[in-house]
């Protein structure tokens, strides 16, 4: 009998295998999703191998044996900045602040969303109508000026950016999660459920949690595209830790060094036109994983 | 024989990725004004996909077969034009779910109003709304109920709207798909009664189509049982409930049982086993697995529909014999 | 005293009114008993409470009055009773397609009580050498899903509604409750199949005792399986006895309505009563029935000289148990 319980197991990974199977299968068939994924595939291994790809002394201002703001050549395909770096090696090392900021945040995003998402959309009475209330309190604190107020207060810096992204996003996530749970609260087999004897945490767990995650899972990817927009303003207005490269930074130090009137477009448009290729193939993986999880987008 | 439907050896086969599901296989029947018949089965007979070639609603990957004559003409193969105009004032149709058709956001009178809109366009707003309040007052609604929105209405009101709606263009012909299933026996009652009593004041040929066999048996003249996309029994509706001759009739009649027969106290009647998958269909005749008198031969040979007695089809090759109670005791 | 394995006594539920509007009484005042290895049926029509009244014997509602009582202590409400009742009573869902989770495999559907019981581990501690997959089977087996092994992986999807009914019952029947509640068991499915699943409920009190409160809108049903039946209107029972007595001799008028419009062949009358059942924030003085009364209407209650205490003077609870009662001013 304990070799029926084995494979019972065994066979449930098997099908947890052939779904994701499925569901990559699908994914092959949205030719933008997977141009997104393959894009963001490019830009994680990039900013995996930094190191390897270029010289991290490229970095130290001090080490700059370049003049400033040199057009594109040979020896620097993508010129240099105001002290003599290297663009490229900046952006290379760039992608990293970005990309895991972006991630970072979205993962303190996520997670707050879902927890209290789910929450309030299960708890009827005081405390579900007190997470409700939390959730819009949150969701109407304007952006910038916490950034600024945060940023004054614990001083410039990654995880000051990273904090604000986290709180001022989750309330999105939040409300989304929370009506889907809602709707699947009004299920009979949560009933069941509750008939058969299921506290709270058993029916969140086992049987909401379940459902939901398709819908977080397409939702994530989204987030993490806002994300990186959001680190890419804050870096940009200063409030970034200013010994880290980020594309924000870059994007702040061309503004004002005054790379527009100079001329010095191989500093001014590489960042930006990262931030863009990046945000854009996020949105792309996200829009074909939601049409996959969602049956009804499907069909239009 | 022209009547006002006549459906000629129709087949209809999906087409899904690959696999192709017979969902009707070679189905004649006609229906004359002021008859009625039902069209008993469960779900997978191909009941409803019937009743969409009516009016050709079949979806598009349909392949269908045969000839479906309403009023004369074929509707399969009409032009688009002349089948816009059939659509609804020749032939109209309330479809199963018919209670959670109805548009929630418009009232159910500019709902009712709508074909009327459509087909006449010189209807003024005023004819409209006075044809609006005939109709329902024809189903045992009040007039004043056409500026009603859908949730302000029960179930069976809601159902009653559905038949107001069919009946908006004066058709010859209605289909109702399982008008009564989801509404209480009082309900249905109504319904049922709204339903004749149309039949009788318009002389309309209605189709009514439902999986109990009771009320069919009731409500209209001819029954005609279907099983896995063919019919497999043709009759009056009183000898098909009381006396059939298909063990599926038989097991159909006695799902059903009459309150006060001894038989069915503590005998719940039914058959073992589901209806086929229109994709997997038995060899020989498809009702052989669930069968309670199935014998080798019915594995092999699969029975055409023919009479035993007067005006009786049957599919079944031991309909011919004298026939003992056919044993439809659900076994567990 | 005296009361069943699960009874209520004068039990009331009432919803609160929102917005102004005034309060609805689901229930208001009933005596029921539900004696060990007996099935009742609870029949009614859509909105008389039977429902609320399934639910709060249950303990999923808690009566706004009275009282639930199992195995003669009164209901307790703590998270702790509740959890134990739950081993004692279970329910059975209308729709098995919804009420199983379509991501969890059969296995797990059916081990989801056990696990949240514990019952393995309390087992094991008692010293029993148990399995949690030899229940899951037992329970599989006893709901007819045989072999039950082959049943473990599947998927709802991939079964038939009957199946899903089956795995349904087969989850209430793991916990090893005295009493199953089923919600109109069998009237998503087909007709062909409500005779397998009305015969387990009857196998379920033939070989281990349980006792089974059907609610369900179909007399036929409670022909089939009911030992007593209760008929419901509007919040109260107002006939109860056994189920040849109700069926065979009606006394009540509503009883009388319902039989006749039954649907059968060589009907007599049917007393196709007008209107909707009314609102239960609205009940109606005296008689909660009169305004749609057909022997108020017609005359009868007049000639008996009762017509006055129809509209004006209510009527008792019914008691639970006893012989055939029927609450109308016309039966003594």
């Amino acid at each position: 009998m304990s070799t029926v319980q084995l494979s019972a197991r065994q066979v449930v990974w098997r099908r947890r295998r052939s779904s994701a199977a499925r569901t990559w299968r699908e994914f092959r068939r949205h030719r933008t999703g997977l141009v997104g994924l393959c894009v963001l595939v490019v830009f994680a291994l990039v900013a995996i191998f930094a190191p390897l790809l270029a010289n991290p002394d490229g970095l130290e201002v001090t080490k700059a044996t370049a003049l400033p703001f040199t057009a594109p050549s040979s020896s620097y395909w993508l010129g240099t900045d105001e002290s003599g770096r290297s663009v490229l090696t900046l952006l290379i090392y760039g992608s990293r602040v970005s990309l895991f900021v972006g991630l970072m945040s979205t993962l303190i995003s996520m997670v707050l969303g879902t927890l209290i998402g789910i929450a309030s959309g299960h708890f009827g009475g005081v405390v579900g109508t007190l997470l409700f209330r939390l959730t819009e309190w949150f969701l109407v604190i304007p952006f910038l000026p916490l950034a600024l107020v945060l940023a004054t207060l614990l001083g410039p810096s990654l995880l000051t950016i990273t904090f604000v992204i986290g709180v001022t996003s989750w309330p999105g996530t939040a409300l989304l999660i929370r009506s889907q749970t809602l709707s699947i609260e009004s299920r009979p087999y949560m009933e069941r459920a509750r008939v058969l004897g299921a506290g709270n945490w058993h029916q969140m767990s086992r049987h909401v949690l379940p459902n939901v995650m398709p819908m977080v899972f397409a939702n994530t990817t989204l987030t993490v595209a806002i994300a990186i927009l959001a680190e890419t303003t804050l870096s940009f207005l200063g409030l970034g830790d200013p010994s880290r490269v980020s594309w924000g930074t870059m994007l702040d130090s061309a503004f004002s060094n005054g790379a527009m009137t100079l001329g010095a477009w191989w500093f001014l448009f590489p960042p930006g036109i990262c931030v863009v290729v990046v945000v854009l193939s996020f949105t792309m993986a996200g829009q074909a994983l939601e049409e996959i999880f969602n049956p009804r987008l499907r069909d239009r | 024989m022209a009547g006002l439907l006549d459906i000629q050896d129709l087949s209809v086969t999906y087409r899904t990725g690959g696999e192709d599901l017979a969902a009707v296989r070679g189905v004649t029947l006609s229906i004359a004004s002021g008859e009625s018949v039902g069209v008993a089965g469960e779900s997978g007979c191909g009941k409803s996909t019937l009743a969409s070639t009516v009016l050709r609603l079949q979806p598009k990957n349909a392949v269908v077969t045969g000839q479906v004559l309403v009023g004369g003409n074929d509707v399969l193969t009409m032009r688009w034009g002349h089948l816009r105009a059939v659509r609804w004032s020749d032939a109209s149709v309330v479809f199963q779910g018919a209670l959670h058709s109805l548009n929630p956001v418009q009232r159910v009178g500019d709902q009712i109003a709508e074909p009327i809109r459509l087909h006449d366009a010189y209807a003024s707003k005023a004819q409209a709304q006075s044809r609006v309040g005939e109709l329902l007052e024809q189903v045992g609604l009040t007039a004043a109920r056409a500026r009603s929105y859908p949730h302000q209405l029960s179930g069976g009101q809601r159902q009653r709207v559905m038949i107001a709606m069919a009946l908006a263009c004066r058709p010859a012909l209605v289909v109702a798909d399982e008008p009564t299933t989801a509404l209480d026996v009082m309900v249905q009652a109504q319904v049922l009664k709204v339903l004749t009593d149309l039949v009788g004041e318009l002389g309309l040929g209605l189709m009514l189509i439902s999986h109990d066999l009771s009320v069919l048996a009731t409500t209209c003249d001819r029954v005609v049982v279907m099983y896995a996309g063919r019919i497999i029994e043709e009759a009056s509706a009183s000898t098909v409930f009381a006396h059939p001759r298909h063990p599926y009739s038989a097991a159909l009649a006695a799902a059903f049982p009459r309150v006060g027969d001894p038989a069915a106290r503590f005998a719940p009647a039914g058959l073992a086993g589901d209806p086929p998958d229109p994709r997997r269909l038995p060899t020989g005749c498809c009702f052989h697995p669930r069968c309670p008198i199935a014998i080798e031969a019915c594995r092999t040979v699969d029975p055409p529909l023919e009479s035993v007695s007067v005006g009786h089809p049957v599919a079944c090759i031991r309909a011919g014999e004298p026939q003992p109670a056919i044993p439809v005791r659900a076994a567990v | 005293m005296g009361g069943g394995l699960l009874s209520g006594r004068d039990v009331e539920v009432t919803f609160r009114g929102r917005g102004g509007r005034p309060d609805a009484k689901g229930v208001d005042g009933v005596d029921i008993d539900i004696a060990a290895g007996e099935i009742v049926a609870l029949v009614g029509e859509s909105g008389c409470g039977k429902t609320t009244l399934a639910r709060t014997l249950l303990g999923l509602e808690r009566p706004s009055a009275g009282e639930v009582r199992y195995d003669d202590h009164p209901l307790r409400y703590s998270t702790r009773a509740m959890r134990g009742y739950r081993r004692q009573v279970q329910l059975i869902l209308q729709d098995p397609t919804g009420a199983l989770n379509p991501r969890q495999s059969v296995y797990e559907s059916v081990a989801e009580g056990l696990r949240i019981h514990h019952v393995v581990d309390r087992s094991r501690k008692s010293g029993q050498q148990v399995n949690e997959s030899d229940l899951v089977a037992r329970a599989l087996s006893r709901a007819g899903l045989r072999p039950p092994e082959r049943f473990f992986l599947s998927y709802p999807h991939e079964l038939s509604g009957g199946q899903r009914q089956r795995v349904v019952i087969a989850g209430a029947l793991a916990l090893e409750p005295d009493v199953l509640i089923a919600d109109e068991p069998v009237s998503s499915l087909d007709a062909s199949i409500r005779g397998e699943i009305l015969a387990l409920l009857l196998k379920l009190r033939d070989e281990l005792g349980l006792s089974v409160l059907v609610v369900t809108h179909d007399l036929g049903l409670a022909w089939n399986i009911a030992d007593r039946i209760a008929v419901m209107y509007l919040g109260r029972i107002v006939e109860i006895g056994s189920t040849e007595e109700v069926l065979g001799a009606p006394r009540h008028p509503y009883t009388r309505a319902l039989l006749s419009v039954v649907p059968e062949i060589d009907q007599i009358e049917p007393v196709v009563l007008r209107g909707e059942t009314p609102d239960p924030s609205r009940i109606p003085s005296g008689c909660r029935f009169h305004p749609r009364c057909p022997a108020l209407l017609d005359g009868t209650a007049a000639d008996r000289g009762i017509a006055e205490e129809c509209v004006s003077r209510p009527l008792q609870v019914l008691p639970a148990t006893g012989a055939h009662r029927a609450a109308c001013w016309l039966v003594d």
